[in-house]
């Protein structure tokens, strides 16, 4: 059903707004600068309720990692001004169009789908592997992420600078996620491993289990700057293109 | 009062029916024995006597999330489909060995089938790797479609991750396009049935546009 499902893929003022591509005002802008656009954030905490994900090595499952994250992220996103709007809060189970539908709904400024993983070392950023399109007014659902692939991709980026400037160790791929593939939004799909001192060392014991308290804190908080800056390049952008 | 007679007859009757049930029961174990003689004899392709050939395998390492090149040497059947299958197979035993750099279970028994079709045509507009079903522009000489069906107990014991499980698929893909160049489009199906995610996180419904798994020599998918 969700084949026959359209989107409005680019709502003009969310599309504009992270493209800088609107187009010049009508009429001269005489009026005090307008406040500060809202920068919205949609948190995705992948998996829950009947779905557990995958098997943590401390016997705990990926959905509650994964909304522990979404909470702290939310929390630390919100002092920092931005308003954050998450898929889900509890224990509860949703299917990827349900959460794409939130997310699309939001013209959020950027998506973040949260993961876990026990395989592979450091920060696993992820965007989605489609290609990229021109925005059309209506997009399948199951590709809608192709119109925003570019802006994604720059998001990766942002994040993965944050990440590194903490000191933490990142990988970045192209994959095929249902939730990415159908969101119209910036969203990349943020996995996170135990982290190992030298990644590339096979069989090197992790310097920082994913249940470590610390080692979370560390990962959100550069997150959150990332947001930050991700805040501050798309106010730069609209300052250039008002 | 039953006569005489009557009880001859009843005796040779029993005794008949008894001796009949033997050797029905004699006869149902010689057909089983000649079934299961017969299995066992049955003339099937045997890769180990085939020659050696070399195969290009793309190994994913979990480390640092890369695909590498090896190249081994290991019988290869004729038959392009049951090649593509012992060449996957290969693959996956790397995987279930103690010392893989991206450990999977299973090993070469977690490829149940490979079946090789002309590939139909892709939308024009369709996204990478997202090819829409629909057109039908079969060519027999033309690119090739390889649906690979994997097992459930493969599926069940795969690690749960985005990167793992991207891996997993984008080695397949690869190594089958490496080995056999003709395929360029690869679905996969889980014990016969299209599965929505290989263990929580990599979607199997699309198909996968296998060049786009062929890496340069180190590089990240």
């Amino acid at each position: 059903m969700c084949l026959c499902m359209c989107v409005l893929a680019a709502s003009a003022a969310a599309y504009r707004g992270a493209c800088g591509q609107a187009p010049p005002a009508p009429v001269a802008q005489t009026a005090p600068a307008a406040p500060q656009a809202r920068f919205m954030v949609v948190l995705d905490a992948a998996h829950g309720g009947d779905d557990p994900g995958g098997k943590l090595t401390d016997g705990e499952p990926e959905k509650t990692f994964d909304l522990a994250l979404s909470v702290r992220l939310r929390s630390l996103l919100g002092a920092r001004g931005m308003q954050v709007v998450t898929t889900r809060e509890s224990d509860a189970t949703m299917d990827a169009s349900r959460r794409a539908e939130i997310a699309n709904h939001a013209n959020a400024q950027a998506c973040l789908s949260l993961h876990a993983s026990e395989s592979g070392s450091g920060v696993h950023l992820f965007v989605s592997s489609l290609a990229p399109i021109e925005p059309t007014r209506f997009t399948p659902w199951r590709t809608a992420q192709a119109a925003w692939v570019t802006r994604s991709l720059a998001l990766a980026g942002v994040l993965n600078s944050a990440l590194l400037h903490a000191g933490m160790s990142v990988t970045l791929g192209r994959t095929s996620l249902p939730v990415v593939d159908s969101m119209s939004c910036p969203a990349v799909a943020v996995e996170i491993a135990p982290e190992s001192a030298q990644a590339t060392a096979p069989g090197q014991p992790p310097t920082a289990e994913l249940n470590d308290p610390a080692y979370q804190a560390r990962v959100a908080e550069a997150i959150a700057a990332a947001m930050l800056q991700w805040k501050a390049d798309a106010g730069r952008t609209e300052a250039r293109n008002p | 009062m039953i006569s005489r007679f009557q009880t001859v007859l009843f005796v040779i009757l029993l005794v008949a029916s008894i001796a009949m049930s033997g050797i029905l029961w004699h006869l149902r174990d010689r057909a089983h024995q000649r079934l299961v003689a017969g299995e066992d004899s049955a003339p099937t392709q045997a890769p180990e006597v085939a020659p050696a050939e070399q195969a290009t395998l793309l190994v994913a390492n979990d480390s640092d999330s890369s695909l590498l090149t090896q190249v081994q040497s290991l019988p290869l059947p004729q038959d392009p489909g049951a090649r593509a299958r012992a060449i996957l197979g290969k693959l996956l035993d790397l995987y279930a060995a103690p010392d893989a750099t991206h450990p999977i279970p299973g090993g070469a028994a977690s490829v149940a089938q490979v079946f090789l079709m002309p590939a139909p045509a892709l939308e024009s507009n369709s996204a990478a790797g997202a090819a829409a079903p629909g057109k039908t522009g079969l060519n027999e000489n033309g690119p090739e479609l390889a649906v690979v069906n994997l097992t459930a107990a493969f599926a069940a014991s795969h690690p749960s991750g985005i990167e793992t499980e991207t891996l997993t698929l984008l080695s397949i893909c690869g190594t089958l396009h490496a080995n056999l160049p003709r395929v360029t489009q690869v679905r996969f199906l889980v014990d016969g049935k299209v599965r929505s995610t290989l263990a929580g996180h990599a979607d199997l419904t699309r198909t996968y546009l296998a060049a786009e798994a062929v890496p340069t020599e180190g590089s990240h998918p």
